[in-house]
């Protein structure tokens, strides 16, 4: 690891401040991705602004209509949260999902959404769920968010300081884990609300992104087989090694389905 | 000792807890990297990121400017100071009698890069990060060449190393090819296939690591590794790399966490850290990063095989031809030319009597890392070309592949039983393991369960594996005479103390085999002495007289054997003392459970006692000399030959691809068992491996020589939930030339899983081969090929 | 900069490099050799220990991130004469071999194991997903987790 200066800032406003006076800074929240990029000299932050210290942006909060999550929030008190189990299911579920025990015990779901990685799980949450993301400056909604790869539409000091869900009626997500790194290699999360059903995919593209023609669908008619006629074309998703984008594409269809009919 | 005795406590056959536990459960292991000596300072290596190219320069100015920064050592600087290149300890003759083609392995690259990974140079500093600092700034200018990477077509591409013709480090071969060929051409039915064994990368989860120290004042050098061997890396070192005499070179290799083969070899970086000890007169420490191990241990396997069985109208096997491109990536690592010829040609006869085999193979450079043993090391590969074939031939021909086997086998009346392939196997009962593991599987069952999968949309296969192999090696003359640049006999040293205990030393090192404990139940079982008071000692070449080190499943089958061989001239030195001291002739003096006893009377002495005399020899034998401490080499007359029957089961996710392992049953014959718990833990291991290669694992590199799967993030291990609970049992047959009757065990997991599961996949798949691993993709792509079929 | 921690129920006041890892005080700066570094991308969890009272991979933790905080190492937990549950079931079990692994394992396994309700084989093997061991191919571990577990008690 390169050189840097570790700051420990006790509000969001201090937090902003030391990142506008400093030369090249990076927030650090859980840091599983982070410090592992600096471990390799991939990234030289001359400043990290840890977050662990900041007032008011952890934390569970539910209402009769949404979930509200503090950015500092880690995975595990998501996935162990009986007021989420009970408002949104898929949510706890998903993040039981991430990574593994001992990342979910660091990890928070402020630093998942901010780095916009294409195989993290939280982003298909987000966009599916048409969640609120709440910085220090605005709110922004979740299907604006996700930009590209490892972009977002936050704008540079600018910090994500939690999460509001919208509770929907019903709720599931899948996943195919990448074998090796156990990150999704397509996740997929399906909700179903008043207003219309909305599908939120990760893994397959560069960001997550709303599957529209499958919202389409099941809102026509919410039954797994209604997926089953749709063309999904893999045009602009990711190939690796361990998935081609057309395999991608029919694992989105796959985990759909999956998602859907785990909501029975 | 007689086979058949009952298991003393603690002694031959008890599931005796590992007293090596209490360290590793509490943190009180001591590891290489895990030793911090005064004054010690840190190596970073600079490695090339180019697969193949010529250096023009290297500049070490810059990082020598950086504070902290010790010293930065070249290539160049190596050769000057009279280092030697890095050999390969096995000569392998090709075909027409000519020498294998050697290309010469400098530690430092000097003026050639031939993979990613390939250090150019070392760099020492006060810490690890200003090493890191300074390995940043040394600047290397590569002129990059185009790189052999495809091993298929590897003997048609530029040459590698200048005057070697087609990168052919050899063209090797045994058997009669005209009788084969003959065979296979009457055969009533031939099988034909092509097999792909796929590259892993070992993965011993402690990263290799060395500490070097030179001492001025002795001229003595320590080096601290990572090592399986540490007597073979220093002879080495010593003969070879010509780092110092052995007499002042010690290697001691401590803890060690685990090895599965990549601990065998001798590598450039604890040949750079201990040189350069004694140049900078500082300890110099060197711990790899899990990336740079991923570069820099040798891989394994990766072969591409064409192989072809004739059947006769009944079934019989009548004759098997195979020829094997085997990529020994871009040097000749320790072993490496041995593993695809020595030990693997010679397995492909497996359980069968095939009467006609014939096997070819090329040994291919390529500008990828080299490839060495990998537990089980060509035999795995043997199994996977017997056991495939085998097992397509009886679905071609409608037979039962159970059946098909059964016909086959070598029976227990054909002992010894002379393989076409140069092996004379001693004994076994192969039908008893297959029976066995038939029953633990609940073969007839399959159908009732296959039917249960396929009403739930899942695809089920079940697959057996027959296997061979040869351990504990081996003959030291045979293995000269086929090109061993060393003996492969163990030692032993059974040291009685004074008062009674006892202190054992092996040159088989254990890192992760628990030789601690079993080691002392071998010798408490034999010397009738506490097992508690029995202390085994290995890993230091500057305690142990020598060794040759742990692979191959040899460790109790030749170093147990030398230890027994120790303790024979223990209890025959001590007749001696105690007839005279019980006034007896030295015949009528019996040795059991620890006790010298006058036949027919009731006069006794123990063993201890005897040891105290031997070293108070006030009342004591005339010309005989005090002490009780003798030592022995344990010369091997043949191999060993553990077998057995391994079979899997697999569900496939019709939908997306994904192979689930839901049984495993492993029955194996390794002779006599000494601890059982400890040996079912070894297959256990072994097993994951070998399902690792069958459906994860796979050392992948790009055209350009980039290894795409060079973290864990992408090379795919296997984890708890990637496997199921396994049922392992024992058949015993006990070996007929060593004192112990047994055949080792440490390989047989990785040797007949990756077969096992592959022809459970392809039965479910209903498709004639899929190459390893099976991955979700791959199985898909085959399940939408015939959907639309 | 200055951090203090308490590791294994001692005190420790600490001037470190910012850029340094948890896992790297414990060993080098309070030689802890126990906790032990098997990767460097967060996947083998050979440097689990537990961070006020979860299981967390130190690699992945700056030493200023674990400021305050208290940590027990496989050093803290039991001593060969008073072994933790999980301790001793490794070794009854048959566990570990090499052992390189099994400090984190054992860890991770403590926290799984406190923090699950009616753990079954197939919930072990889950909730180990982030421990890699080379050795024993699991099935031991999962026979010993849920052996320690019948002797431990669940917290929350």
């Amino acid at each position: 690891m390169y050189r840097f200066k570790h700051h420990r800032p006790s509000t969001v406003e201090e937090a902003t401040r030391i990142f506008a006076g400093s030369e090249d800074p990076s927030y650090l929240s859980g840091g599983m991705t982070m410090i592992p990029t600096m471990k390799q000299r991939l990234a030289s932050p001359t400043d990290l602004i840890d977050l662990a210290r900041v007032a008011g942006i952890s934390g569970v909060e539910v209402t009769d209509s949404e979930v509200r999550i503090g950015a500092f929030t880690r995975h595990a008190d998501v996935a162990s949260s009986t007021a989420i189990a009970a408002a949104i299911p898929a949510l706890a579920y998903l993040a039981a999902q991430i990574g593994d025990n001992q990342v979910r015990n660091r990890g928070t779901i402020g630093g998942s959404i901010a780095n916009s990685d294409p195989a993290s799980d939280y982003p298909a949450a987000v966009v599916a769920l048409g969640a609120t993301v709440v910085t220090n400056q605005r709110t922004i909604p979740g299907d604006q968010f996700f930009r590209d790869l490892f972009e977002t539409a936050l704008v540079s000091g600018e910090l994500v300081t939690g999460l509001r869900f919208p509770i929907p009626r019903r709720a599931a997500y899948r996943k195919f884990p990448n074998p090796a790194s156990r990150y999704a290699v397509v996740g997929v999360m399906v909700a179903d609300f008043k207003t219309g059903v909305r599908v939120g995919v990760t893994g397959a593209g560069p960001c997550a992104f709303r599957a529209t023609t499958l919202e389409a669908a099941l809102t026509r008619n919410f039954s797994a087989s209604s997926l089953d006629s749709i063309d999904i074309p893999d045009a602009g998703f990711n190939a690796d090694l361990h998935a081609s984008a057309q395999y991608r594409a029919h694992l989105v269809r796959v985990m759909a389905r999956r998602a859907i009919e785990a909501m029975g | 000792m007689s086979p058949d005795q009952p298991a003393r406590v603690n002694g031959i056959g008890a599931s005796v807890l590992r007293r090596e536990d209490a360290r590793f459960i509490t943190g009180n292991g001591r590891y290489t990297d895990d030793m911090r000596v005064e004054g010690q300072v840190y190596a970073v290596f600079v490695r090339s990121n180019h697969a193949r190219a010529r250096i023009e320069s290297v500049d070490i100015a810059d990082a020598m400017m950086i504070r902290g920064v010790l010293a930065v050592y070249t290539g160049a600087d190596m050769a000057a100071d009279g280092i030697g290149n890095l050999p390969c300890g096995w000569m392998v003759k090709q075909h027409d009698g000519s020498d294998m083609r050697t290309a010469a392995h400098p530690p430092l690259a000097h003026t050639q890069i031939n993979y990613v990974g390939e250090p150019v140079a070392i760099v020492i500093a006060q810490t690890i990060e200003i090493a890191h600092q300074g390995a940043d700034a040394v600047v290397v200018d590569y002129a990059e060449q185009s790189a052999v990477i495809d091993l298929a077509t590897a003997t048609d591409s530029e040459e590698i190393h200048p005057g070697i013709t087609h990168n052919l480090a050899y063209e090797w071969e045994l058997g009669d090819r005209a009788a084969t060929e003959a065979a296979l051409a009457t055969a009533a039915h031939v099988t034909r296939l092509d097999l792909t064994n796929n590259r892993l990368i070992p993965n011993a989860i402690e990263p290799r690591a060395a500490l070097g120290i030179y001492d001025a004042h002795t001229g003595e050098h320590i080096l601290h590794t990572t090592s399986q061997n540490p007597h073979l890396a220093r002879l080495i070192l010593s003969a070879f790399v010509k780092i110092a005499p052995e007499h002042k070179l010690r290697v001691i290799a401590p803890d060690v966490g685990g090895g599965f083969g990549s601990k065998i070899f001798v590598y450039s970086e604890e040949t750079s850290v201990i040189w350069a000890a004694r140049k900078i007169r500082r300890p110099v420490k060197w711990t790899a990063s899990r990336s740079e191990a991923f570069l820099s241990d040798a891989h394994g396997r990766d072969h591409l095989t064409h192989v072809e069985l004739g059947l006769d109208a009944h079934g019989l096997f009548v004759g098997m031809k195979v020829h094997t491109v085997a990529n020994l990536g871009a040097y000749l690592s320790t072993f490496g030319s041995a593993v695809p010829t020595y030990l693997y040609g010679t397995l492909l006869a497996g359980q069968y009597k095939t009467p006609n085999i014939f096997v070819e193979v090329q040994g291919v450079y390529t500008n990828t890392s080299p490839v060495d043993a990998y537990r089980g090391a060509g035999r795995p590969e043997a199994t996977y070309v017997v056991e495939r074939i085998v097992e397509n031939a009886a679905r071609e021909v409608g037979m039962d592949p159970a059946a098909l086997r059964r016909l086959n086998m070598i029976q227990p009346r054909d002992f010894p039983y002379q393989t076409p392939v140069a092996l004379v196997y001693d004994i076994g009962d192969y039908e008893k393991s297959l029976d066995r593991a038939l029953t633990l599987a609940d073969y007839s069952g399959f159908a009732a369960r296959q039917a249960e999968s396929e009403a739930r949309g899942k695809r089920r296969g079940i697959g057996l594996a027959c296997y061979i192999e040869a351990c504990g090696l081996a003959p030291s003359k045979l293995a000269i005479a086929l090109g061993a640049g060393v003996g492969l006999y163990e030692s032993g040293e059974v040291r009685f103390n004074p008062t009674g205990s006892v202190t054992v030393f092996t040159g088989s090192h254990s890192h992760g085999q628990g030789h601690e404990t079993t080691f002392a139940q071998v010798v408490s079982d034999q010397l009738g002495v506490p097992y508690e008071s029995v202390e085994i000692v290995h890993g230091d070449t500057g305690r142990v007289e020598f060794g040759l080190g742990t692979y191959g499943s040899r460790s109790l089958a030749v170093g147990g054997s030398a230890l027994i061989k120790a303790g024979e001239k223990i209890i025959a030195k001590g007749r001696k003392i105690a007839a005279h001291l019980m006034e007896a002739s030295e015949d009528s003096v019996d040795f059991a459970d620890g006790q010298f006893a006058v036949r027919d009377s009731n006069r006794r002495l123990t063993i201890q006692e005897i040891a105290f005399a031997s070293y108070v020899p006030g009342n004591y034998p005339e010309g005989l000399e005090p002490g009780l401490s003798e030592k022995a080499f344990y010369d091997p007359q043949n191999f060993t030959y553990p077998a057995g029957t391994h079979i899997a089961e697999v569900e496939i996710d019709g939908e997306t691809g994904v192979v689930t392992l839901v049984s495993f049953v492993a029955v194996d014959d390794f002779g006599r068992i000494v601890n059982p718990l400890v040996v079912h833990g070894q297959v256990h291991g072994g097993v994951a491996q070998g399902v690792g290669q069958a459906l994860f694992e796979h050392g992948f590199y790009d055209h350009t020589g980039q290894l795409l799967t060079g973290s864990m993030m992408d090379y795919c291990m296997p984890r708890a939930d990637d496997l199921p609970d396994f049922v392992v049992d024992t058949t015993v047959t006990h070996c007929t030339h060593n004192p112990l009757g047994v055949k080792g065990c440490g390989e047989a997991g990785a040797i007949g899983s990756p077969a096992a599961v592959m022809n459970a996949v392809t039965h479910a798949l209903g498709v004639s081969e899929v190459a390893m691993p099976a991955t979700p993709e791959k199985i898909w792509r085959i399940l939408k090929q015939q959907a639309a079929a | 900069m200055q951090i203090n921690l308490t590791v294994n129920g001692a005190e420790h006041s600490l001037d470190v490099p910012e850029n340094t890892l948890l896992v790297d005080i414990i060993r080098e700066r309070l030689r802890l050799t126990g906790t032990h570094v098997g990767c460097d991308t967060s996947q083998c969890g050979a440097c689990t220990i537990h961070l006020d009272g979860r299981a967390v991979k130190s690699c992945t933790v700056l030493a200023g991130q674990a400021d305050g905080a208290t940590i027990t190492t496989i050093e803290g937990i039991g001593a060969i004469d008073a072994l933790h549950p999980m301790q001793a079931a490794f070794r009854e079990c048959h566990a570990l071999q090499c052992g390189f692994c099994t400090p984190g394992m054992i860890m991770a396994a403590i926290d799984l194991v406190e923090h699950t309700d009616n753990l079954d084989g197939r919930a072990v093997r889950e909730g180990l997903e982030g421990n890699i061991c080379r050795c024993t191919g699991y099935h031991n571990i999962v026979r010993a987790v849920l052996s320690a577990a019948q002797t431990m008690t669940v917290k929350t």
